[in-house]
């Protein structure tokens, strides 16, 4: 990729969050001051400041029949030097990212959270959908990001008692040595 | 797990906690407490007990529960999941999925390969839908890149998925028949599956964990007399359902085991991001391949079949008149598949032609360039999601403009779906709680990546 198509990606990525065609996304930019809404491949995506994000998801679970929130990740974007943000989100190290389905309107609308390096902790979702449980460990266990009013704060992959998140960016991938329990002796 | 083995009064335990400070210190002993004292869920129990081996402490008298762990070797739990019950008798009170057995850092792994080389990391996810990971990856990375494929690369895509749903569906029912006694039912669904995945590696060349499907199409085109190949296995998996159907479907010992046991209802399903046979079985026709068509579903004609009960039998029945669906699809697939390339020709994204090499340095540089470092994607995210066999499968993905991804998630279905498994077993009994983890049909693999 030239020095020229990234400068374009720039361009179009900053000047393509005016057109608000989605009713749900505009319904929570309506709401709530602050966020922007974003449109990623088709997919509409709404950036949301930190602390209105249990409040968002109660308005998309109680006003717009988002019935599942079918996936809660984190991303790690230490090491992307060239970031790509909508213009109007003051971007911090993490991400955390939500996607959410209505089955019945046959909707999908993506809510993007900044997470600060020096702060890393959102609030909890499991009140209102209770299948983000697993999930919310994972990010937890992974990238290191604590989800406020979670009934199980745990790691759920890693042993409890690992050392670090191995998903973040500064961490190497096989820092940790594998060490094999009854050794076999050198032939 | 050495130090699981605890007894310990509930009644005095804040007392106690006063007393023994040390005692607290030990994470054994604060997991037991998250185990048994949760507000309103507090039990009238004596004495709690975790048992991993050792000497069992004698119960005595009546409402005592018992913490026993099932799994992660259990050959019910289909690979390395271990379920924490707490029985009172034979009845589970409550329960609590335990993993991260077969954890392998795949996540990680993905943002240090290539997206050439990331579907050979994608497809061990979930290995008995493998195709399924891959298209999922193919899709979210072709977004990205903004490529349109040729109508036979989406043609093939489909009819492959749609083989591997027939496997893995016939997969189920064998686990299931074995997790339920009927063995007889073990052999038939392996017999059937071998036969599917024999024409796989006939047409991607590995039974399982294919790499077939690769951004910007698939990796071969279909072999000669592919047809009849396929017509026959259709006939012969179609067959084998009839039989399945005769043997298991009104059969007294079947219907005793199964209906009524693990029962979900569709709201609770749906709250807990449950998706794929299990949101289905609970009256909810709920299918991306026709809600959300992706490829070329929306130009073949087949049917969500749905139930109304949530329960064993009704999740054992979709499954297995999926796959006639499935071979409907695949049936005409064989009829309406278009001519056409089975990739994009972009250089960028997909090798020039073995041919072409030894008559062209450009196309050798092309090639060499691609398997060694890549190609780039333009920075930016997406989400895809496809119906897998387990339910929806997604991928997020976030290129930060270079030849590998900045973060590539998987959203496993049976990662979300094994959350359903505790609220159904509540107040089961132990073998229906194995019948219960049976048609949750969770595939390790994926939940723990």
């Amino acid at each position: 990729m030239s020095d020229e198509t990234t400068d374009d990606i720039l361009d179009t990525a900053e000047t393509a969050t005016a057109v608000i065609d989605d009713d749900i996304a505009a319904a929570l930019l309506e709401r709530f001051a602050g966020s922007v809404f974003h449109r990623s491949h088709g997919q509409p995506v709404v950036y949301l400041p930190r602390d209105q994000w249990f409040a968002a998801a109660q308005t998309l679970r109680d006003d717009q029949d988002m019935a599942s929130c079918m996936d809660i990740t984190a991303v790690d974007h230490l090491t992307n030097v060239e970031r790509v943000v909508p213009a109007g989100v003051d971007a911090e190290r993490f991400e955390v990212v939500a996607n959410f389905l209505s089955q019945r309107r046959n909707r999908r609308i993506r809510v993007i959270a900044q997470v600060p390096e020096n702060d890393t902790t959102i609030a909890s979702l499991v009140p209102l959908y209770i299948g983000v449980d697993f999930a919310e460990r994972e990010v937890y266990d992974l990238m290191g990001i604590a989800f406020d009013g979670h009934p199980d704060m745990t790691r759920i992959l890693l042993p409890e008692g690992w050392d670090g998140h191995p998903l973040r960016k500064d961490a190497a991938s096989a820092r940790v040595p594998v060490t094999f329990k009854e050794d076999p002796t050198p032939r | 797990m050495t130090t699981e083995f605890e007894t310990t009064a509930d009644e005095t335990t804040a007392d106690e906690t006063k007393a023994r400070p040390d005692l607290m210190a030990n994470p054994a002993y604060e997991r037991l407490e998250r185990q048994t004292d949760e507000g309103t869920q507090k039990l009238t129990v004596e004495h709690e007990l975790v048992v991993t081996g050792g000497p069992w402490p004698e119960l005595e008298g009546e409402g005592q529960t018992m913490i026993v762990n099932m799994g992660p070797q259990h050959p019910s739990t289909h690979g390395v999941l271990r379920v924490m019950m707490e029985l009172d008798g034979e009845t589970v009170v409550r329960s609590k999925p335990i993993i991260g057995y077969l954890h392998t850092g795949m996540e990680k792994t993905g943002e240090e390969l290539t997206y050439v080389q990331g579907g050979t990391n994608v497809t061990r996810m979930d290995y008995a839908s493998p195709l399924s990971n891959e298209l999922v990856f193919a899709i979210a990375v072709e977004q990205l890149l903004e490529l349109e494929l040729p109508e036979r690369a989406t043609w093939i895509r489909m009819l492959m998925v749609e083989l591997n749903r027939v496997s893995s569906h016939l997969l189920f029912q064998a686990t299931n028949g074995m997790d339920l006694g009927a063995v007889s039912m073990m052999i038939y669904g392996w017999r059937e599956r071998e036969e599917v995945l024999r024409l796989l590696e006939k047409i991607t060349g590995l039974r399982m964990n294919h790499n077939y499907i690769r951004p910007g199409g698939v990796a071969a085109d279909l072999p000669d007399g592919w047809q009849a190949d396929v017509l026959e296995i259709c006939d012969l998996v179609e067959a084998g359902v009839a039989e399945y159907d005769a043997l298991l479907s009104d059969n007294p010992i079947w219907l005793e085991r199964t209906v009524g046991v693990g029962v979900m209802k569709t709201e609770q399903a749906l709250a807990l991001g449950v998706s794929g046979p299990l949101l289905r079985s609970t009256g909810f026709p709920w299918d991306l391949r026709k809600a959300q068509p992706y490829l070329a579903y929306d130009q073949v004609d087949f049917d969500v079949i749905y139930t109304e009960n949530g329960d064993v039998f009704d999740r054992f029945r979709i499954r297995l008149y999926e796959i006639l669906e499935s071979t409907k699809i695949i049936r005409q697939c064989v009829e309406m598949m278009p001519t056409g390339d089975y990739r994009i020709q972009d250089r960028k994204v997909t090798p020039p032609p073995r041919a072409r090499i030894d008559e062209s340095m450009e196309a050798l540089i092309h090639h060499f360039k691609l398997f060694t470092e890549g190609f780039k994607v333009p920075a930016g995210e997406t989400y895809a999601a496809v119906e897998s066999p387990r339910g929806e499968i997604g991928c997020y993905l976030v290129s930060d403009g270079t030849g590998k991804p900045c973060r590539m998630h998987v959203r496993g279905p049976s990662f979300y779906n094994l959350q359903s498994m505790s609220p159904m077993m509540e107040g089961a009994m132990v073998a229906d709680a194995v019948a219960v983890i049976s048609t949750v049909d969770p595939i390790m693999g994926e939940v723990d990546r």
